[in-house]
């Protein structure tokens, strides 16, 4: 068990260490020159010279690297040149509503998806269980990007129950801080209602005919019991795993979201520094958001470990 | 049958996820993928009535996407200030945008984007992750453990994070955006390719091929790589969708393909830009019910395809 937690720590450490060399090679060999942006009509050779400088733009690449690594584990990753706002600012202002986001949008697709899967894998093919399959069907081809306008125009345009953009702090005033995450919430869970409840319905029907439910039944346990404490836990593997790589990748969700509904989080910011080449911030926030995804995984792999112990021995 | 089911073993959850707009295909293989009550009688049931609607409709966007130049549509660029926000009608049969720009052209030549963009970075990968994938799966030894972990340690990134800062600092047209994306999918082919590789590497008319003295060249290419296309199309299928949904999430940000040209992830935000939503819904609806359709028919020719040919996730 420990050797295989410390054997994923030093995956996850050298695999941290090649995504910052590809975040610095990714802003650094690209073309598109900051200097020329920030020195604007001072755009003389000399001043770009003495900028470079200050940048530290002059420097060979790996010393540069090694700087900015340097920095980046004293928590400093530069400053906006624009704003001159720290990018750990901008990250620590942002990074919480993007957990927010997910952490609402998946709290109500798996309210959503499991009991939906634990009432319909029971009598499959029936009415219920073709309307739920159907349905989620359809949700898997509305992406973020086509949800989220269609639900501004239904509740926020058509019938003001929310409002359409805008963001207050959770600290500043909780219930707006709530209501006003409904609608951006609702927009990201909709896909991950979808492929949580296909598979678990999938993994449960499976797992019900198996020996020992067979064996529950003939025991006399009641239904409830069967599907919660029998089948429900051996049906969740495929679950979690999807779980991991779809929290991941909403991170994509919430750059939609937050860019229609105007919240200041990390993809707002990330797609507002890309339009300005504010390389530092674009970096950064690059660097956090592929660490934090890793990071994620790790989390998922060690939970797999509690879920089911047979992992650790392979 | 539980090992078969396992998406991917503990330790690689990490691995294929690296598409936004919240589904990745393996994601979205495993969420399509039919519950096993139905195996068995699904690899002879028929296509269905749906795949051939899904079908005729992708036919539908390729056909007038390619034809758009010669169909009698006005320019879809072309503000006409006479018919601004104007309804469906005999004249613009889906009505016109707040520049009076005609809908349906810019439906048609916006099905270009989502079309190339999709299939051409798939097709991409295909070529070269496939390759890859083939040979590694088949070879073995260093060559498929380097290849192996490199495709993970790239599928650890986040996609959008990338294409985001590549495209905006290298510059916004459909050939880099596709050659970018293109190679996004490359890892995921790899796998898809490596796994089912892997798969029939060892299998007796591989075997016998090689007894037989055939070389390594002909056992890929005429043994193993007949067998292993059914997977990669299928897969390639739902990739599709994946990269689809990307670029429209890239244009709907503003950085995909440059404007004017006009895109539905673009047409869509245009739609809920300057108050269009309670002024002119048709901006948005009409792009809107093009992609979710789009999207819903590749989906199911996907997963029609992968259910005939028996494609499962666990042996990625």
């Amino acid at each position: 068990m420990l050797s295989y937690v410390l054997k994923r720590l030093a995956q996850l450490v050298v695999v941290s260490f090649i995504i910052s060399v590809l975040v610095f090679l990714l802003i650094h060999l690209l073309p598109g020159d900051p200097t020329s942006i920030i020195l604007g009509g001072n755009d003389t050779a000399a001043n770009r010279q003495i900028l470079l400088h200050q940048l530290g733009l002059n420097t060979p690449l790996y010393h540069q690297y090694w700087i900015w690594l340097i920095h980046a584990l004293h928590g400093n990753l530069g400053q906006s040149y624009l704003t001159h706002e720290t990018v750990g600012h901008v990250i620590a202002t942002g990074f919480p509503i993007d957990v927010e986001l997910i952490i609402i949008s998946q709290v109500v697709a798996f309210t959503v998806a499991i009991p939906l899967a634990l009432i319909t894998s029971r009598r499959p093919n029936r009415p219920l269980d073709n309307i739920a399959t159907t349905g989620t069907f359809g949700l898997l081809a509305l992406p973020p990007f086509l949800i989220a306008p269609i639900l501004v125009a239904i509740f926020a345009v058509g019938l003001h129950w929310f409002p359409a953009t805008g963001y207050i702090p959770f600290g500043q005033n909780p219930a707006t801080n709530l209501h006003d995450m409904i609608l951006p919430g609702l927009a990201l869970t909709a896909g991950s209602i979808a492929v949580y409840y296909r598979l678990l319905r999938s993994d449960l029907i499976m797992t019900l005919q198996e020996d020992f439910i067979t064996m529950a039944r003939s025991k006399g346990l009641s239904n409830r019991r069967i599907m919660m404490r029998q089948a429900f836990r051996p049906s969740t593997f495929s679950l979690l795993a999807v779980a991991g790589v779809n929290i991941g990748s909403l991170l994509a969700g919430t750059f939609i979201v937050e860019y229609l509904f105007a919240m200041p989080g990390l993809g707002y910011s990330i797609v507002q520094a890309v339009q300005q080449r504010d390389y530092l911030i674009v970096q950064g926030i690059a660097l956090v958001v592929a660490i934090a995804y890793v990071v994620l995984q790790f989390i998922i792999d060690f939970l797999f470990t509690v879920v089911d112990p047979r992992v650790t021995r392979e | 049958m539980a090992d078969e089911r396992k998406l991917h073993s503990p330790g690689v959850s990490s691995s294929l996820g690296i598409f936004p707009g919240q589904t990745p295909p393996v994601v979205m293989a495993a969420a399509l993928a039919e519950s096993p009550v139905d195996d068995g009688i699904l690899a002879k049931r028929p296509l269905g009535a749906l795949f051939w609607f899904a079908l005729v409709w992708v036919a539908l966007v390729a056909i007038f996407a390619i034809i758009a130049n010669w169909l009698p549509l006005p320019n879809p660029n072309y503000q006409n200030y006479a018919a601004i926000n104007a309804s469906p009608g005999i004249h613009h049969i889906l009505g016109t945008d707040d520049l009076g720009r005609d809908l349906l052209s810019r439906i048609i030549f916006g099905a270009r984007v989502s079309l190339v963009v999709g299939f051409a970075s798939v097709a991409i990968g295909m070529l070269i992750g496939g390759t890859l994938g083939l040979i590694s799966g088949f070879k073995g030894g260093r060559l498929d453990v380097a290849l192996n972990a490199g495709s993970f340690v790239i599928l650890a990134f986040p996609a959008i994070v990338a294409v985001i800062a590549i495209v905006a600092f290298w510059g916004q047209t459909l050939a880099k955006i596709t050659i970018i994306i293109g190679v996004g999918t490359i890892p995921i082919m790899f796998r898809v390719v490596r796994a089912s590789s892997l798969a029939f590497a060892n299998r007796d008319f591989v075997i016998a091929a090689r007894t037989l003295g055939a070389t390594s060249t002909r056992i890929v290419f005429r043994e193993i790589l007949p067998n292993v296309i059914p997977a990669a199309v299928s897969f390639g299928l739902i990739t599709v969708a994946g990269v689809i949904v990307l670029e429209g999430s890239l244009a709907f940000l503003g950085l995909s393909v440059a404007l004017p040209t006009p895109s539905w992830g673009n047409l869509i935000a245009e739609g809920t830009a300057n108050g269009n939503l309670s002024i002119n819904p048709y901006i948005l609806m009409w792009p809107a019910l093009a992609m979710f359709f789009l999207l819903l028919s590749i989906n199911l020719i996907g997963d029609r395809l992968r259910q005939r040919f028996d494609v499962r996730e666990g042996l990625l």
